[in-house]
């Protein structure tokens, strides 16, 4: 942490950057918050360990706008994040200097929680080069938990710890893939259609329409959203339906269809828990089922398959086959 | 709010029979913004016409309604009605009742509920409409034709007598297409070279036509009027400009071992070569694949003997790009391909061929000189099957479901002309139904019953199977006598399906214009626009648009001659309004606009935009309306919903559901 802290200031001192774009300590060891450092005495707030799961990308589109360079830290599975806004012109590369940071998966602190632990205070050893199992303090006592075990999920189904896109690259990364991603979705498509819409019924009725979810998406990146527009009759459309919530959560994630890296963001900030990235993760397997593999972000200058064309398509015929499976 | 009037036709009985108008007139006036609403018998004559002026002189009617047959029939009629009577054309809206309810309903009680939802969800439209003013767009004065087969040339040849300059593209080395594989033709029995032969002359000495054989349409922007085209020449191997003609390189070729495309593959032919003796243009193109010096370097005999010294072996593809105001399609057919239909032992026995490989045979320039023989000894045979419908009508998946149309007329042909030539030879088809509708067909089935005395059996053959002595042994059923039979043949023509030219599919893409489930090209309209393509500027000549023999086959590629014609005689046209546009305070600049957009429609400016106070340089949309053809492909992939189409906006469209859903 003390190598990326030296190097901000050094970019700082000889204005390669004006601004560094990082997280912040926060009032617990769980929850750093996302934060601009401007001068060389903020960055003694700066703190980079499991729990800075935030992605960075997303933040570059202000940023894009501002006058000088930012400094900004990415993870690997931030960088396709940071392509992909790339691909749709959203950021400015020339108004960024990236750092891929190294990342040993990033921590939940609901997933210690579920363990049965409380009342916590402290949390230490989640550093990237810490140990193996994170040291939890409580009013009850210390407990020491697996670090794996108290990954997010989308670090198990990790995407690989190449950084895709970077100026210089500031510790080792590890490839903490141990699930498979899609069998989450395959036990959805199983159930029957009536099953699926219990399942998302009581998943969705969680809703609180905080907009957390769409807040923090880098792929929710419009400059007015939809569900703000008055342009759109899709304001007043929510008190006429009981269970309004899923047009919301269903046109969110046709809108970011294709466009999503499956970075992760929505589900790890849903306050009521909901698994918002299995809309976008079952997207993502159709189309590497319909149009060949695909990682939305892998490089900067692709071609979606939604918004392509190639001779080898699908024929809709087979769409319709495929689909109906 | 607008003042809308609602005008129900009945359609004769059409509509009337099935929904009760005026239930729908009497529902649809209690919608909002409803000032006026009327029925009559046809809205489309010249009354309904004038009832519909009068009512929006009357009442100062801002929009109508018109609850009548599809908008691909009459729309048209009803926004010139409109502009006539004072009313911007764009402030009418077409409630489709008859093609979408009457015709394909039964209960008048149902029908009639969804005639008035129809009405309802056009009235909410309309609602939301706004005035659209159409723009206007130049068109190029030249043709390109899209196959140089005897439709390809008939167009050709008649856009440019009305003095357009004309291009032919053909993919093969020679213009001719099919009708240069023909020995002779129905219903008169001339000789298809005697007629074909002058017409590519003509099209080749025309002025106005300019002819690129061994070519291929690589890539087709731009929209009616204005096509930009890539074309890709494909490397000949020899300078066309020096080439003589004289076929001394063919000759003395020593890889002789290609399979003759003309031919349908029964002889084989040089590594260079001409396809047949009259080809046009007469020079020859090396075929890479089998060339010697192509496959080893050493050889080169070709250019030495050449004279003229035009043999170049480094010669190259070569893409140009030109512009068209119209495009003929005249892509073609060929014969299916039959390895599905193993029984008939097609693969199996040289004897067995199909009804166009019997052309080659009967051809003096054919594999065997024109004379009848069989091609697995070369014996003279004594019994000839005919096999009728091999893979048309068919109603499984090896087949097609449509008739192929020119069978029944081409094998009462062969059979005529076999017993005219050797009266020897016994003649037996195996027919489904005898088709022989058109001129002097009919009579002429009969004369190859009743004079030449053809055996016609009504049934079909369940297998041919190749026998140890070389003869072929026929199962059949005779369903008239319902029976049984087992015949001894020496040969088995089969009437083999004809399906539209493999290559129409990646061109129909190329020209975004539709084809069936078939590969047919569709017509705009199957009986009305029967050589026009839904796709503006896209005409359709010969088989490509559906099966249909030679004189079918002028006639159309003549209309759709005409029909290029009336468009290139434009100077301008009105193009549609019904464009997108961005919503400079929505749009993103992501650019996944312009990614979809099949027209190149979409470009981007930074431009300074001032959002509700905020000033700042943004990436912006901005749409070509020359270019935009309002397919609307560009509304739905924007994820802000900064895109909209203009006359079919997203809040209309969300309007007329919400209308239908209520």
């Amino acid at each position: 942490m003390q190598e990326l802290i030296n190097r901000a200031k050094e970019l700082l001192a000889d204005g390669t950057v004006v601004r560094v774009l990082g997280w912040r300590k926060g009032d617990m060891d769980y929850n750093p918050e996302v934060a601009y450092f401007n001068s060389a005495e903020e960055l003694d707030n700066f703190v980079y360990d499991g729990f800075c799961g935030a992605n960075l990308s997303k933040y570059m589109i202000e940023a894009s706008k501002l006058e000088g360079k930012t400094l900004v830290f990415l993870k690997p599975c931030d960088t396709y994040s940071f392509n992909q806004l790339l691909c749709e012109h959203r950021v400015d590369r020339d108004k960024a200097y990236i750092i891929g940071v190294g990342c040993r998966g990033k921590l939940d602190i609901e997933k210690v929680k579920a363990q049965g632990i409380s009342g916590i205070t402290a949390v230490s050893g989640t550093e990237l080069d810490g140990p193996d199992s994170i040291k939890v303090s409580t009013i009850y006592g210390d407990f020491d938990v697996a670090y794996t075990d108290a990954m997010l999920e989308r670090c198990h189904v990790c995407k690989g710890k190449e950084h895709k896109i970077y100026d210089e690259l500031i510790g080792e990364s590890k490839d903490t893939h141990d699930m498979d991603r899609m069998a989450a979705v395959a036990a959805i498509e199983a159930m029957s259609p009536t099953e699926k819409f219990a399942y998302f019924q009581a998943e969705l009725s969680k809703c609180i329409r905080c907009n957390a979810c769409r807040n923090v998406c880098p792929a929710c990146s419009c400059r007015k959203c939809v569900f703000d527009s008055t342009k759109f009759d899709s304001q007043q459309k929510a008190n006429v339906d009981s269970f309004e919530e899923k047009m919301f959560h269903i046109i969110r994630a046709f809108h970011v269809a294709g466009r999503c890296t499956d970075c992760g963001e929505c589900s790890r900030v849903c306050p009521q828990g909901i698994p918002l990235h299995l809309f976008n993760r079952k997207f993502i397997k159709d189309i590497d089922e319909l149009y060949g593999k695909y990682q939305a972000g892998e490089t900067a200058d692709q071609r979606a398959p939604l918004v392509n064309f190639t001779f080898g398509d699908a024929e809709p015929s087979i769409v319709n086959e495929r689909g109906s499976k | 709010m607008q003042r809308i009037g609602v005008f129900v036709c009945h359609c004769g009985s059409n509509i009337a029979a099935t929904v009760d108008v005026k239930k729908v007139v009497e529902m649809a006036a209690r919608e909002p913004g409803v000032v006026h609403a009327e029925d009559y018998q046809y809205m489309c004559s010249e009354a309904g016409q004038a009832k519909i002026a009068a009512a929006i002189a009357e009442k100062k009617l801002t929009g109508i309604v018109v609850c009548s047959c599809s908008p691909r029939m009459h729309e048209a009629t009803f926004r010139k009605c409109a502009e006539r009577a004072g009313l911007n054309p764009y402030m009418v809206e077409i409630a489709n009742i008859r093609e979408h309810c009457s015709w394909i309903h039964k209960n008048m009680e149902e029908a009639t509920e969804k005639a008035v939802i129809l009405a309802r969800a056009a009235i909410a439209k309309v609602n939301l409409n706004a005035p659209l003013k159409p723009g206007e767009s130049r068109v190029t004065k030249r043709a390109l034709v899209i196959g140089g087969g005897i439709a390809g040339i008939q167009s050709a040849l008649d856009i440019a007598d009305a003095g357009y300059e004309v291009d032919i593209v053909e993919k093969t080395p020679s213009i001719g297409g099919r009708m240069a594989q023909l020995d002779k033709t129905f219903p008169t029995l001339d000789c298809s070279a005697c007629i074909l032969t002058p017409k590519m002359v003509e099209a080749a000495a025309h002025e106005k036509i300019n002819i690129y054989t061994y070519s291929e349409v690589e890539k087709i922007s731009g929209f009616v009027g204005d096509f930009t085209v890539d074309i890709r020449k494909k490397a000949r191997s020899i300078d066309a400009n020096k080439c003589t003609g004289c076929g001394a390189c063919q000759e003395k070729c020593p890889s002789k071992k290609s399979l003759s495309e003309f031919n349908r593959g029964l002889n084989t032919r040089s590594a260079i070569y001409t396809p047949f003796a009259q080809a046009i243009p007469n020079v020859p193109v090396i075929d890479r694949e089998a060339c010697i010096k192509f496959k080893t370097g050493k050889c080169g005999i070709c250019s030495k003997v050449c004279a003229a010294g035009a043999v170049d072996y480094e010669q190259k593809d070569e893409i140009f790009t030109e512009k068209y105001g119209a495009i003929v399609v005249a892509t073609g057919f060929d014969t299916i391909k039959l390895d599905k239909y193993d029984e008939y032992a097609y693969n199996q026995s040289k004897d067995v061929i199909t009804s166009l490989e019997l052309e080659r045979v009967m051809n003096a320039a054919g594999p065997t000189k024109g004379h009848l023989e069989r091609l697995s000894d070369g014996k003279h045979p004594e019994h000839i099957v005919f096999v009728q419908c091999v893979g048309s009508r068919c109603s499984d998946e090896r087949g097609k479901p449509y008739c192929s149309k020119i069978c029944c007329m081409y094998t009462a042909k062969h059979a005529m002309l076999i017993r005219d030539k050797y009266p020897d030879v016994k003649v037996t088809v195996f027919y489904i139904d005898v088709r022989t509708p058109g001129k002097n067909f009919d009579e002429f089935y009969r004369r190859a019953v009743e004079e030449y005395g053809v055996n016609y059996i009504k049934g079909q053959v369940g297998k041919v199977a190749p026998q140890p002595d070389g003869s072929l042994l026929v199962q059949a059923s005779d369903l008239l006598d319902n029976k049984q039979i087992k015949m001894k043949a020496d040969m088995v023509v089969l009437a083999t399906a004809i399906e539209p030219d493999p290559s129409v599919r990646p061109l129909a893409t190329m020209l975004t214009a539709s084809i069936d489930t078939n590969n047919f090209l569709t017509e705009a309209h199957p009986k009305l626009r029967p050589v026009e393509s839904p796709t503006a500027g896209i005409f359709l000549s010969g088989v490509c648009q559906g099966p249909k023999d030679i004189p079918e086959t002028v006639a159309q590629a003549g209309a759709a001659a005409v029909k290029a014609i009336g468009l290139l005689a434009k100077d301008k046209l009105t193009t549609n309004p019904c464009t997108a546009k961005a919503d400079e305070l929505l749009c993103n600049g992501c650019s996944t606009c312009a990614n979809v957009c099949p027209y190149g429609a979409i470009s981007y400016e930074v431009k300074l935009i001032n959002d509700h106070g905020v000033r700042e340089d943004r990436r912006i949309a901005v749409v070509n309306n020359a270019l935009c053809q309002g397919c609307g492909a560009c509304t739905v992939a924007c994820p802000s919903g900064a895109m909209d189409l203009q006359g079919f906006s997203n809040r209309q469209i969300i309007a007329e559901v919400d209308a239908i859903c209520r």
